[in-house]
C-alpha cells in the first residue's frame, strides 16, 4: 500500500490542495460504517464484559470514592457537599500523626528485616541441589494459610503469660515472659514479625522464577574466573534480578502503606494507639461510629493516601529508572 | 473482516455477562405469604439455639399463615452494625442497644411504629425513662425496648474456691474486690479480675466504674447540649483502682485487649476470676462460650459515695425501608417474639418451655422494660422453667432492686467509649500513665466531639 497511489475520486469542493492532503493522510477519518465493516463490533463485543466489569467494580467505585470525600454523607440520607472540609478535619486529626508514624515505623521495619529475608532464602534455596520443591512449599506454605486464621494463630503464640508458646520457648533459655502485643513498644515489632512470616512465601517464589531467568553461562564465567559464592551472588545474582527487586521493592511500600489486617485483628489499634495505622483510621473514620460513620472523610484520607502513594511510585521510578533499567 | 459468527458468539458473551450480573439482584417470594427477614442470634450459636428459635418460628407462622419468618444471623457489634446499615443488608426486624436508638431515630433510620405500639396498649405501660429513649421530640415511638440490664459483678465460684473465698459471699466493696482479685491472682495462677479495653468497651466499663463511684462523663443540659465530665474524681478513682491491681497487685491477668467478645471467651474458659458487665450476659456466656454453669455466680457492682449502677439494653426496631405488609408483618412478630412474654402468661409459660426443651437459658436476671411488678409476675409464670442458676445469683437479684439504675450518657456516646478506650489501655500497659493528664485530655477530645 502506498500514501500517494491514487487521488480521491472528487476533491472537496473551494479547496485545491484538499484531495493532496486527504491523499497523504496515514489516518483517515473513518465513517462508521467503515468502522463496522472493519470488524469494529465485534471487537466492542469481546471487550465490553471486561469494560463493564472493570466500570463497575474498579473505575466506578473510584470515581464515587472521590466524589464522596467531597460530600457529608451516612449513605443513606442524601449526601451534601462540603468541598474540601472533609480534607481540613482529616488534616486536623490528632490522631493522623499518630498513624502516620505508626505506618512509617511498620514500613520501615517490614523494609529492613522483611525485605531482604526473602532474598537470601531465595538465593540459599535457589543453591539447594535436592527437595527444591519440599522446600519451595514449605516456604510458600505460610500464604496459604488464611490470613485470619494465621493471626488468629499467631495470638496464641503471642500470649503474654508465661504460659504463652513464645514465652516457654524464652523461658528455657532464661529470659522473662514478654508482653508481645501488651506493650507499646512492642506491639509494632510483633505485627511485622508475623507480616514477614505471612508474606514471605509469595516473594520467595518470585525471587526464585526471578533467579531460574539468570543465563548459567554468567556463573560459569564467573566460576572460570574463580569467584567465590559470595562474589557470584553479590557480582552476577543481584544485578540480573535488579528489575525484579525494584518492582518487589515499590510493591513492598505500596503494601505496608495500607497495612492493615494486622493492627485490626492483633491489637485494634491499641494498646495506647500504638499500632493505629492510616488505614485502620481511615476504617474507624467510617465504622467505629456504630451509626454510620463519616464515610466523606474516610475517604478523603484514603484519597490523600492513593495520591501520596501514586506519587511516591512515580518519583520512584524516576529516581531508578536509569538504574533499573540499565 | 469478521465473520457474522464471531460477532454473534461475542454478543452472547456480552449479554450473558449483563444477565448474570443482573441475576445478583433478582429476589422476591414466591410463595404469596409475606417474607420477614429477623434478628436471631450472633453466628456461633449452638445447635439447640437453632432448635429452640425454628419451634418458635413454627409456632409464630401456625398463628399467623400469611407470613414466612426467615431467621438471619446477627449480632449488634459497631462497625459491623455500621456497614450493615450502610450496605442495607439489615433484617427487617434487629436489635439496637439504647445508646443508639436516639441518633439511629434522628437520623431517619428506624421506622416509626407509634400507632402499632399505641394499639397493642403498650404505649403507657413502658417504663418511661427506657421509652424516652426511643421517642422523638413529637412524641413519635421509634421501636419497642423488650430488654434491660444493670451492670453486674460476674465471678468464677470455683476459682473462689480454689482460692479460698466463699462463692456464696462475694465482695461487696471495690477494696474487697481488689482483695480477692490478689487472692484468686496469687492462688490460682489466673487472673483475678480482667477488664474490657477494646471495640469502645473499654469507655462503657469506665463509665460503669465511675457510675458506681457516684461520677458521671458527661452533663446532659436537656436541649442537646451536653458538656464533657470525664476529668472527675471518680473516674480518676476507678483508673486508680485498675492501676493498683495492674502494677501494685499484678492481678489483672496478662491481656489487655479485650472486647466483649473475648473476655467472655476468657471467663468461660475459666481463666477470670471477676468481671464487670451486664447482667444479661449468662445467656451468651452459655450458649456462645460453653461456660460450665457450675462455675458461674453474679453479684451487683459495689457502689460508693451515692453511685448507682449503669444500666442498659436493647430495642427491637423494624428497618425503615420495609413496605407497610412488611411492616405490619415485623410488629405482628416483635409483639409475638419479645412482648407478650413479658405481659401474658401463656405466652410467657410458652416461650420459656420452648427455650428449656432445647436447653436455653430462662430466667436470666434483667432489669423490667415495662414495671418492676410485672417482671415479678412473669417470673412466677415461668418459674417450672427456669434453669439458670438464680441461686448462684442471688447476690445479684437481691441487691439490684437497692442501686439506682442510671442510664447510659446520651452525646457522642459510642465514640466517647472509644477514646476512653485508649485511657484504660494506657493506665493498664504503661507503668509511669499519668492519669489526671490523660484524663484531661480525654476530656477536651470528648468536648470537641461534642461540640461538633
Amino acid at each position: 500500500m502506498t500514501l500517494t497511489a491514487k487521488p480521491p475520486a472528487a476533491a472537496p469542493p473551494g479547496d485545491e490542495r484538499g484531495h493532496a492532503v486527504a491523499s497523504v493522510s496515514p489516518r483517515r477519518p473513518r465513517n462508521l460504517r467503515s468502522w463496522v465493516r472493519g470488524g469494529g463490533l465485534s471487537t466492542l463485543a469481546f471487550l465490553a464484559p471486561m469494560l463493564l466489569v472493570f466500570t463497575i467494580f474498579s473505575w466506578s467505585p473510584i470515581v464515587q470514592s472521590v466524589i464522596m470525600s467531597l460530600q457529608k454523607t451516612n449513605l443513606l440520607d442524601p449526601p451534601t457537599w462540603v468541598g474540601l472540609d472533609n480534607f481540613v478535619h482529616v488534616l486536623n486529626d490528632p490522631l493522623l500523626g499518630t498513624a502516620v508514624m505508626n505506618t512509617l515505623s511498620f514500613a520501615l521495619l517490614a523494609l529492613v528485616f522483611g525485605f531482604p529475608l526473602p532474598i537470601l532464602v531465595a538465593v540459599l534455596m535457589s543453591e539447594v541441589r535436592r527437595a527444591k520443591g519440599f522446600y519451595s512449599a514449605l516456604a510458600y506454605l505460610p500464604v496459604v494459610v488464611p490470613p485470619v486464621v494465621a493471626v488468629l494463630l499467631w495470638k496464641v503464640f503471642y500470649d503474654a503469660s508465661p504460659t504463652g508458646l513464645f514465652n516457654t520457648i524464652l523461658g528455657w533459655v532464661g529470659i522473662p515472659p514478654q508482653p508481645w502485643l501488651q506493650s507499646s513498644a512492642t506491639a509494632m515489632p510483633s505485627l511485622v514479625l508475623e507480616a514477614t512470616w505471612a508474606g514471605a512465601g509469595g516473594a520467595i517464589i518470585i525471587y526464585l522464577a526471578a533467579l531460574l531467568s539468570v543465563p548459567p553461562e554468567l556463573y560459569d564465567a564467573a566460576e572460570v574466573d574463580g569467584a567465590s559464592i559470595w562474589n557470584k551472588i553479590w557480582h552476577v545474582t543481584l544485578p540480573q534480578m535488579r528489575g525484579i527487586l525494584f518492582i518487589m521493592l515499590i510493591l513492598q511500600v505500596i503494601a505496608t502503606a495500607q497495612v492493615f489486617l494486622e493492627p485490626f485483628l492483633f491489637t485494634g489499634g491499641g494498646p495506647n494507639n500504638a499500632t493505629v495505622t492510616i488505614l485502620l483510621l481511615i476504617y474507624r473514620s467510617a465504622f467505629q461510629n456504630s451509626l454510620g460513620g463519616d464515610y466523606g472523610e474516610a475517604t478523603a484520607l484514603s484519597v490523600m493516601l492513593a495520591i501520596v502513594l501514586a506519587l511516591l511510585s512515580w518519583l520512584y521510578f524516576k529516581l531508578t529508572e536509569r538504574w533499573s533499567t540499565s | 473482516m469478521k465473520s457474522p459468527r464471531t460477532v454473534a458468539i461475542a454478543g452472547l458473551a456480552a449479554v450473558a455477562m449483563v444477565g448474570a450480573l443482573a441475576a445478583c439482584s433478582s429476589g422476591g417470594s414466591d410463595s404469596g405469604k409475606t417474607e420477614l427477614r429477623v434478628a436471631t442470634f450472633p453466628p456461633g450459636a449452638d445447635a439447640a439455639a437453632y432448635e429452640a428459635f425454628e419451634e418458635q418460628e413454627a409456632q409464630f407462622e401456625e398463628a399467623n399463615p400469611d407470613i414466612d419468618v426467615i431467621g438471619v444471623e446477627y449480632e449488634w457489634e459497631g462497625p459491623t452494625f455500621a456497614v450493615q446499615l450502610a450496605g442495607g443488608s439489615l433484617p427487617d426486624v434487629f436489635t439496637v442497644p439504647f445508646t443508639d436508638s436516639k441518633t439511629l431515630l434522628e437520623n431517619g433510620q428506624l421506622m416509626d411504629v407509634t400507632d402499632e405500639v399505641k394499639e397493642l396498649g403498650y404505649a403507657d405501660k413502658f417504663n418511661p425513662v427506657i421509652l424516652e429513649g426511643v421517642t422523638d421530640s413529637d412524641g413519635r415511638i421509634f421501636g419497642f425496648p423488650r430488654q434491660a440490664y444493670a451492670m453486674g459483678l460476674h465471678y468464677n465460684r470455683t476459682l473462689f474456691e480454689q482460692a479460698g473465698l466463699d462463692p456464696d459471699n462475694p465482695p461487696a466493696t471495690w477494696d474487697e474486690v481488689r482483695e480477692a482479685a490478689k487472692t484468686i491472682s496469687e492462688q490460682t495462677g489466673k487472673a483475678g479480675f480482667m477488664e474490657m479495653t477494646q471495640s469502645n468497651t473499654g469507655g462503657w466499663q469506665l463509665t460503669a466504674a465511675t457510675v458506681a463511684r457516684g461520677g458521671s462523663i458527661q452533663e446532659d443540659h436537656g436541649d442537646g447540649t451536653y458538656t464533657s465530665t470525664i476529668a472527675n474524681d471518680a473516674t480518676k478513682a476507678a483508673l486508680e483502682f485498675l492501676q493498683a491491681l495492674r502494677w501494685e497487685d499484678n492481678s489483672l491477668g496478662s491481656n489487655f485487649l479485650l472486647d466483649w467478645g473475648t473476655i467472655n471467651q476468657e471467663f468461660a474458659a475459666g481463666n477470670i476470676g471477676m468481671y464487670s458487665s451486664g447482667s444479661d450476659v449468662y445467656t451468651a456466656l452459655v450458649r456462645d462460650f460453653s461456660l460450665n454453669p457450675d462455675d458461674y455466680g453474679l453479684t451487683v457492682v459495689p457502689v460508693e459515695n451515692g453511685g448507682g449502677t449503669l444500666g442498659g439494653g436493647d430495642i427491637a426496631v423494624v428497618s425503615p425501608t420495609v413496605d407497610e405488609t412488611t411492616k405490619a408483618a415485623a410488629v405482628t412478630w416483635i409483639d409475638w417474639y419479645y412482648m407478650q412474654k413479658l405481659l401474658n402468661e401463656d405466652a410467657a409459660v410458652k416461650d420459656a418451655e420452648t427455650l428449656a426443651a432445647s436447653d436455653q437459658a430462662v430466667g436470666t436476671p434483667l432489669l423490667p422494660v415495662l414495671n418492676r411488678e410485672t417482671y415479678e409476675e412473669s417470673l412466677t409464670w415461668i418459674e417450672p422453667y427456669i434453669n439458670v442458676p438464680r441461686d448462684q445469683m442471688t447476690p445479684f437479684i437481691d441487691g439490684v432492686w437497692d442501686q439506682t439504675p442510671v442510664g447510659e450518657p446520651k452525646g457522642k456516646t459510642q465514640e466517647i467509649y472509644a477514646l476512653l478506650d485508649v485511657v484504660v489501655q494506657a493506665v493498664l500497659t504503661d507503668q509511669n500513665a499519668d492519669i489526671d493528664a490523660l484524663l484531661a485530655q480525654a476530656d477536651a477530645d470528648a468536648q470537641a466531639l461534642l461540640d461538633e
